[in-house]
């Protein structure tokens, strides 16, 4: 038979391997960039009296209908690859990364307020509690991790993160010390 | 022999030599750790290595990257987990040897196969190097702007099943490096009215955070599955000698590394891939393939091991980076205002040379940390993966903070964390996304560039290399569409 059935040669062209999220995952990078094409005239401004290879807007286009296209043609290739089941658990599994993301801007707001060494020790032993490791030693590594790595970054490699605003509070030979090496 | 003294004299500085032995004696490490990897390492580091001068910046990546493959060997041989995605096929022979009580000549034929094939391909480097000096200036706009073109093709076409989102991923990095204040015209490029976006996304951010932070979001998120490694014990100088005894097969695969590794976009699987196949072909022993042949075992980590020294080629001659490690060390040298490209090669050939020495260096480094820790290393590889997922967090804080100290910079590399830790879960491609970043801004300035000398498009065949690179490009896609018919008309047989 001549019209897309489970054989034919055009659905056979489009099948691949597909695991489970792959058709959400196709639809929203297609509705992205559609949202990107709409947008392309009012977020890119053509130069007058400046030749087609050297118009600002050549690459974003090149990017932005590129893009659409083979999102497209990643979402007909989803849809005729057979379905993996598991659609929801694995968007459960994505939004589970926000939370280690939570830790991380964490980590990144209040390093500048607590400082460096003592969030670095907090946010290790908290992850690694959070890890399920809730014994003594598992929680000393943890701490002895965040030492080596404020140790080996800010006071070996001289790293470029300022000191935290708690260490104000410290004596003024401690606080330079803090400051520079912590 | 003129720029050998000068390259010494850059390599015998105190810093660089640290730099050399901690980056191989960390890419080991890194490498034997499952889940982590060199993309992860130098992501991280990356920023870190901009305080210091380019050659000791490079000195610690190449570390990294060079000796990663030597460490990864060693999960996937014990554990039958590849401690790097390109050690997987070691896995096939490495494993069952181990199983038949032979861990120790199994790791043994890796070391050595690693080395040889890292020091073959560092000599074809040093015997074409001359060649090198004579075409690379040869190479001018529309000649870089074909080779980056070329490199984006193949590695869209060498993700095979994945073609379509490997393009739309390049297509989104080409993208993203437009964002922002475009630098001649002076006109905005998707910033929508942000100040932030005004000064483009930065490509160190996105690394690390498709590399860095999304590794820490799976390796958090995921479960601990815990492999007992098998015990080793005894020596493994006499299976380092072994080696000898298929010198053709370990010849032969080193070669393909150099040849694959020097096209951009395609590195270190495909070699791999073909230098088994080739050992498989010729070898007297077929059915042992899979079931801990010695041959199967050197050809895979042979040909893995030569890749890095030829994937300096397009990047130290053309500017060119083949792949996302190299693409990385090219922020090294933009960071310090080297250029790489022709013009590297006829000024500071010194430099260049400086830098085989020092990957010559790093793998006798390498080689002589592995000889003596590897009962060590294994207890090394049996750290939680969550555990991991913590100091890769930790870590990657120093790559993205240390950068501009910008909270901004931290919340564009969140996002691309989590968009990376859900493209590796749907097994997209994420190389494309920093190879359409770096390739694309090179295509850019040197299209534009080479356009204004250019009357008509045939005007790219009237110069040899560039004639070639227009007949490499077609050839290519006919080749790779004849392929995918092909095999639609096979399967639909």
């Amino acid at each position: 038979m001549a019209t897309i059935g489970e054989s034919s040669g055009f659905v056979k062209f489009f099948r691949r391997e597909r695991r489970c999220g792959d058709f959400v995952f196709a639809t929203a990078m297609l509705a992205f960039s559609l949202f990107l094409v709409v947008s392309f005239p009012s977020q890119t401004a053509t130069a007058r009296g400046t030749a087609w290879a050297a118009q600002p807007t050549l690459w974003p286009a090149i990017g932005v209908f590129g893009m659409a296209a083979f999102a497209a043609l990643n979402l007909l290739s989803s849809v005729l690859s057979p379905r993996v089941p598991g659609r929801w658990q694995e968007l459960r599994v994505w939004l589970g990364f926000l939370e280690y993301a939570g830790w991380f801007l964490l980590y990144v707001l209040l390093v500048p307020q607590l400082g460096y060494l003592p969030m670095s020790i907090l946010i290790a032993v908290a992850l690694t509690w959070r890890s399920g490791y809730r014994s003594l030693p598992m929680t000393l590594v943890a701490v002895l991790a965040g030492v080596g790595i404020v140790v080996l970054f800010k006071a070996g490699l001289r790293v470029n993160v300022p000191g935290g605003a708690v260490y104000d509070l410290l004596p003024a030979g401690l606080r330079n010390i803090f400051i520079v090496y912590f | 022999m003129d720029y050998l003294l000068p390259a010494l004299d850059l390599l015998l500085q105190p810093a660089v030599l640290v730099a050399l032995l901690v980056g191989s004696v960390g890419g080991v490490v890194i490498g034997a750790i499952p889940g982590v990897g060199p993309a992860v390492a130098i992501a991280i580091l990356l920023p870190t290595t901009f305080v210091f001068e380019p050659l000791v910046g490079l000195s610690l990546l190449l570390g990294i990257y060079g000796s990663s493959m030597y460490g990864g060997a060693i999960p996937a041989i014990l554990m039958n987990t590849p401690g790097t995605a390109v050690n997987a096929l070691t896995t096939y022979d490495g494993f069952p040897l181990t199983q038949k009580g032979e861990a120790q000549r199994a790791l043994g034929l890796a070391y050595s196969a690693s080395f040889f094939g890292a020091i073959v391909s560092i000599v074809c480097l040093v015997v074409l190097m001359p060649v090198l000096t004579k075409v690379a200036p040869m190479f001018g706009s529309r000649e870089i702007f074909l080779a980056a073109l070329f490199g984006i093709i193949i590695m869209i076409l060498s993700h095979r099943g994945q073609v379509f989102s490997a393009a739309m991923m390049t297509c989104f990095g080409i993208l993203l490096n437009t964002v922002g204040m475009e630098p001649i015209n002076y006109t905005q490029r998707f910033t929508f009215g942000q100040s932030w976006l005004s000064s483009g996304v930065n490509l160190v951010v996105v690394v690390l955070g498709l590399f860095a932070l999304s590794q820490a979001f799976l390796l958090l998120s995921g479960t601990d599955k815990h492999v007992e490694p098998q015990k080793v014990s005894g020596s493994v100088f006499g299976a380092m000698r072994e080696v000898w005894q298929h010198k053709r097969v370990a010849g032969v695969s080193s070669g393909l590394g150099v040849g694959i590794g020097i096209v951009p976009g395609v590195g270190e699987f495909v070699s791999q891939f073909l230098a088994y196949s080739y050992a498989l072909k010729t070898s007297k022993t077929p059915d042992q393939f899979g079931n801990g042949s010695p041959e199967g075992l050197i050809a895979s980590e042979a040909a893995n091991n030569s890749v890095p020294a030829a994937a300096l080629i397009p990047l130290l001659a053309l500017g060119v980076p083949g792949e996302s490690l190299t693409a990385m060390m090219l922020a090294v040298f933009y960071v310090h205002n080297v250029v790489p490209g022709p013009q590297l090669l006829t000024e500071r050939m010194d430099f260049v040379i400086a830098l085989y020495i020092a990957l010559l260096v790093l793998n006798v480094f390498a080689l002589a940390f592995l000889l003596v820790s590897t009962k060590a290393l294994i207890r090394v590889i049996s750290v939680p993966n969550r555990i991991l997922g913590m100091l890769v967090l930790m870590l990657s804080f120093v790559g993205v903070y240390s950068l501009r100290n910008s909270i901004t910079d931290c919340l564009i590399a969140t996002a691309f964390g989590v968009f990376g830790a859900i493209l590796k879960r749907l097994n997209v491609p994420i190389v494309p996304i920093i190879l359409g970043m770096v390739l694309g801004g090179i295509m850019e300035a040197k299209f534009r560039s080479a356009m204004t000398r250019i009357q008509s498009p045939l005007d790219f065949l009237d110069r040899p290399i560039s004639a070639i690179l227009v007949v490499a490009i077609l050839a290519v896609l006919a080749a790779s569409l004849r392929s995918a018919l092909k095999r639609n008309g096979a399967d639909a047989d």
